[in-house]
């Protein structure tokens, strides 16, 4: 391989990233579209054209989700072991109600029912806002650190109750990543729909994008001043294999700024996570644009995150020197180079077919195109 | 030893892994003849065939929504009920699962969505196009997840690395090429396509019997009972296979498969039927045929098919060097300059697995008495009786489907089956069988696997996450709930869209 260890963890860190940013910007537009189903949609009819917008393209979007998962299980196998099942009863909340979004999409429409109907909605807006919160509270976590440390055999012991782990920052995560996702919904709904939907879609993102601006400029400050961070006293070899077991982590307030002042071009993403969002709502009248604007502003909220935690994953906050980073919890040096070949040959292959279909299904979904009875319709 | 966590866990992953394939051989199945009745409709141009596509298509889609939902739970539960599984073996086993969703999970799950809406905005090629790459898409997610489920069972190309504590990746081509995996792949796919057609034959089977929509049914029926018949001679000749595979590597599976509990001089009898007595260790009111079993197993005449009881000796034995390994594992994790407990570790590495069996029998297992070692041993291979019966259902399974397709062929083949009520009940009635012999093969494969997760180097009992026992009861609760519930719309819509029958195609 051309690379070395150290530099091929780098290269996942990144690629973990760009799956990320690839769920936040094509799954993130379903999610916020299913939490919104209820607000935006006001009769069954828009409701039928808001699912027809994403229905024959979200589950593909999904696997950017999945992969994300495979990904982290393959590339840093600690933090897939240690966030899923530390976070036990928050991931099997997104999970539950993940499943109403399969189901709920192809269901829906086969019985002409209020109630039928009525229930498939609520269950898509559970399917689309818990997700979205739960993935904003890890994110919060990934910030605040959660309480577990690692016996002798590298099991992993929790500490305390996931409970405990409910911050007032998480939650405030969630929201932030809820009020994300329903904007770029929003911003999504006022491309490719036509009609009420349409309408109400563009007052949301105006809306949804000045909300997100002052919540977004909140958790700023809150990081600097309020959150305590974590840093990585030098040590060990990082051209080598290394566990959580022998290294040092001290805290201290405003630590998750060190790395935005020692490396000035990391501005860049929570300037695109303000920008976009400004722009999302100013170009409301030009649908491409703000999309186009919304989605990087999700891609710049979501890099700030990382880029603050860097080279932190997942700390832990009963013994911090434990905390995992992309250092210590990452793969062998065998197997990221193998997925990284992998990766090279599919996710060009995969955003290429994307797309195409994408191409295919262009075109905006009016209510009288839902209501043809065409086979296919959501 | 009985810990309620690992129980629970097992029960936990057993109950949503069998809900998963309810629907997963359905989707493999159903995508192929979708492109073979596709295919002929662009061949000829016949518009009933591109009815039956969209009809049967739509059932599909019915089916898919549950694979997929299902399916994520998967995803999610080696992390959150299986973490120092995860961490133990994550540097091999998450590769196939990467690659999986990189390569199968992108295509289907894009491309489903077009199947669907894709009819007028497609020329036909492309549609045909469109509905192939689904199918290859499922066929490639068997593949790799059961590459990854080979693994488990013959854990070949990694290396246990002390300093991080796990198993590593150090030959990727053993792992793909590794012939467990490849049995697996052709039975299970086999398998999936044995579940498609009988669902076909059976639904165009009832249709007859109704006297409806018989021009689409029959054609249905002929596509589904020639599908059929290679499908489940296939999975029968490799479900032969996979047994031979068995017996080279897994030879306690094997003799508990067949109540095997001396070795026998080669060649084996194989026992058609009896009742195993694990305590005594012996087969009442067997029923034997001369040298069967070693021809199956062994493919000779004079390797000898080893017994449960030899077995359990050696793993006695395998036990105590185990142990070995372990003390120098903990000597040199307290400090990695020693080089004797380095060397000690190197000589009894490949036990290693087996020391730590261990785990529960003895609080230090550096310390275990003989008895606790013998212990552990009598437990080191799975209980008989289940395997041996639902390794025979699982057959007997198989051999009723395989003569319900060759008699239907037979049928097709002379076009007098649209007479013969008989068989068209019988074809009706069978439908359960193939989800039948699936949901059994997937237990012999899982339970024969036990006491391991990764067949000689982690024990089920120290393979999961460090949960409480009251979490896990909660989420077993919540999927019996839900996967009952979801499970039973599923099936009310498939029985609701299968009676309109063609009909539906002109509604949503
Ligand atoms: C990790 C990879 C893996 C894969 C790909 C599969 N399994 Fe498995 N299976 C396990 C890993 C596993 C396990 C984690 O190792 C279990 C849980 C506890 C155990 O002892 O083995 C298990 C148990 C288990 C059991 C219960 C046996 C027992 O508890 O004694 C059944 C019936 C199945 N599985 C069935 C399946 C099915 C239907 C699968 C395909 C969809 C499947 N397994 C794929
Ligand atoms: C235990 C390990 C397994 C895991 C982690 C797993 C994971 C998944 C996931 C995440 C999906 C949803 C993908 C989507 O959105 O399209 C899925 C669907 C699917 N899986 Fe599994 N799966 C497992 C076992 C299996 C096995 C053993 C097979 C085949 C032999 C299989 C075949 C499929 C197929 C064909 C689908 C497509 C959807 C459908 O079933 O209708 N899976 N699986
Ligand atoms: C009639 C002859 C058959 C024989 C001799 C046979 C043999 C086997 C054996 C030995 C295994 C265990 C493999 C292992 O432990 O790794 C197995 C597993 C399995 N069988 Fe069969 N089988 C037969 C029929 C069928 C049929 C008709 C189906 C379904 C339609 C089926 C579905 C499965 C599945 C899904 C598995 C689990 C996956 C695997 O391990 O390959 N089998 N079979």
């Amino acid at each position: 391989m051309i690379f070395d260890y150290e530099t091929l963890k780098l290269i996942w860190w990144l690629l973990l990233g760009v799956l990320l940013v690839g769920f936040g910007v094509t799954g993130g537009f379903d999610l916020g579209v299913g939490a919104m189903l209820r607000i935006i949609g006001r009769t069954d009819d828009d409701r039928k054209v808001m699912i027809n917008c994403i229905g024959p393209t979200w589950d593909g979007n999904q696997v950017w989700l999945i992969l994300g998962a495979g990904a982290v299980f393959a590339a840093w196998p600690l933090v897939y072991a240690n966030a899923f099942s530390v976070l036990y009863p928050a991931m099997l909340a997104a999970l539950f109600a993940l499943f109403f979004r399969p189901t709920g999409f192809e269901y829906r429409a086969k019985i002409a029912d209020a109630r039928w109907r009525a229930f498939w909605d609520w269950g898509l807006v559970v399917g689309g806002a818990v997700p979205a919160v739960v993935f904003g509270v890890a994110f919060g976590l990934v910030l605040e650190g959660i309480p577990f440390h690692y016996d002798e055999n590298m099991r992993i012991i929790m500490d305390g109750n996931v409970l405990d782990a409910l911050t007032p920052f998480a939650l405030f995560s969630g929201v932030v990543s809820l009020v994300m996702l329903g904007m770029h919904g929003s911003a999504f709904l006022n491309m490719k729909a036509r009609g009420s939907v349409q309408m109400q879609a563009r007052r949301w993102l105006g809306m949804l994008s000045i909300t997100l601006i002052v919540l977004f400029a909140l958790g700023g400050v809150w990081v600097a001043n309020g959150v305590e961070g974590y840093v990585l006293q030098p040590g060990g070899n990082l051209n080598h294999a290394l566990t959580p077991l022998n290294q040092h982590v001290s805290r201290a307030a405003g630590a998750w700024m060190h790395n935005f002042d020692n490396m000035h071009w990391m501005w860049l993403a929570p300037a695109l996570g303000f920008a976009g969002a400004l722009l999302a709502g100013l170009l409301r009248s030009a649908p491409r644009l703000a999309l186009l604007a919304s989605g990087l502003s999700v891609s710049g909220v979501i890099l700030t995150a990382g880029f603050a935690a860097f080279p932190f994953m997942l700390p832990s906050s009963s013994v911090p020197s434990q905390s995992l980073s992309i250092w210590n919890a990452s793969a062998s040096e065998h197997s990221l180079a193998l997925m990284l070949i992998a990766a090279c040959i599919f996710i060009p292959l995969i955003l290429l077919y994307t797309t195409w279909v994408y191409r295919v299904l262009r075109g905006p979904v009016r209510s009288e195109d839902v209501n043809k009875q065409e086979y296919g319709t959501y | 030893m009985h810990d309620i966590l690992v129980d629970l866990s097992r029960l936990q992953f057993a109950f949503t892994a069998l809900i998963h394939f309810i629907f997963v051989p359905l989707t493999i199945g159903l995508s192929f003849l979708l492109v073979i009745m596709e295919a002929v409709y662009v061949i000829t141009g016949k518009e009933i065939y591109r009815e039956m596509t969209q009809f049967w298509g739509k059932l599909f889609g019915i089916n898919f929504a549950m694979g997929v939902a299902t399916g994520l739970t998967m995803e999610f539960q080696f992390g959150t009920n299986w973490a120092y599984y995860s961490h133990y073996v994550g540097d091999i086993f998450g590769v196939p699962l990467a690659i999986e969703g990189m390569m199968a999970f992108f295509l289907e799950s894009t491309f489903v969505g077009l199947f669907f809406v894709g009819w007028k905005r497609l020329s036909k090629y492309q549609h045909l196009l469109v509905t192939f790459l689904v199918a290859i898409g499922s066929n490639m997610s068997a593949l790799w997840i059961l590459i990854a489920n080979g693994w488990m069972q013959n854990p070949v190309g990694a290396v246990f690395n002390p300093e991080t504590m796990r198993m590593e990746l150090n030959s990727f081509a053993d792992l793909i090429f590794n012939p467990v995996a490849q049995a697996k792949f052709v039975h299970t796919v086999s398998a999936g396509y044995t579940v498609g057609s009988v669902f076909v034959l059976a639904i165009s089977a009832w249709y007859l019997l109704r006297g409806k929509h018989i021009e689409f049914a029959k054609r249905s029926f002929a596509v589904a009972a020639g599908f059929g018949l290679a499908a489940i001679m296939s999975a029968i000749i490799l479900g032969d296979e996979s047994g031979y595979t068995v017996g080279d590597v897994q030879k306690a599976k094997l003799a508990a498969i067949e109540a095997e509990w001396e070795t026998a001089p080669a060649p084996a009898s194989f026992t058609l039927f009896g009742l195993p007595d694990q305590e005594k260790m012996k087969t009442d009111y067997a029923i034997r045929i001369p040298w069967l079993l070693g021809l199956i197993a062994t493919r000779s005449v004079d390797e000898q098919v080893k017994g449960l009881k030899d077995i359990i000796a050696d793993n006695e034995l395998r036990i105590q060097r185990g142990i070995k390994a372990w003390s120098a594992l903990q000597q040199l994790r307290a400090n990695k300059h020693d080089t004797a407990a380095s060397q000690q570790l190197k000589k009894y590495q490949k036990d290693l697995g087996y020391g730590l069996l261990m785990h529960g029998y003895a609080d230090d297992i550096a310390k275990a008495t003989p008895e606790q070692i013998h212990q552990a041993a009598l437990h080191s291979v799975p209980r008989v009786a289940p395997l041996f019966f639902t390794f025979r259902l699982m057959v007997v399974c198989g051999f009723l489907i395989l003569a319900l397709f060759l008699t239907t062929a037979w049928s097709v083949y002379r076009n007098n089956f649209m007479h013969k009520r008989w068989l068209l009940y019988s074809a009706l009635l069978s439908l359960p069988l193939p989800w039948m012999a699936a949901e059994l093969g997937w237990f012999v494969a899982e339970y024969g696997r036990q006491p391991w997760t990764i067949s000689g180097i982690l024990p089920t009992s120290l393979s999961t996450s460090s949960l409480s026992a009251a979490s896990v009861q909660a989420s077993l609760g919540g999927f019996v709930i839900f996967y009952a519930a979801l499970t039973a719309v599923e099936m009310y819509l498939m029985v609701k869209y299968a009676r309109k029958g063609p009909a539906a195609l002109h509604e949503h």
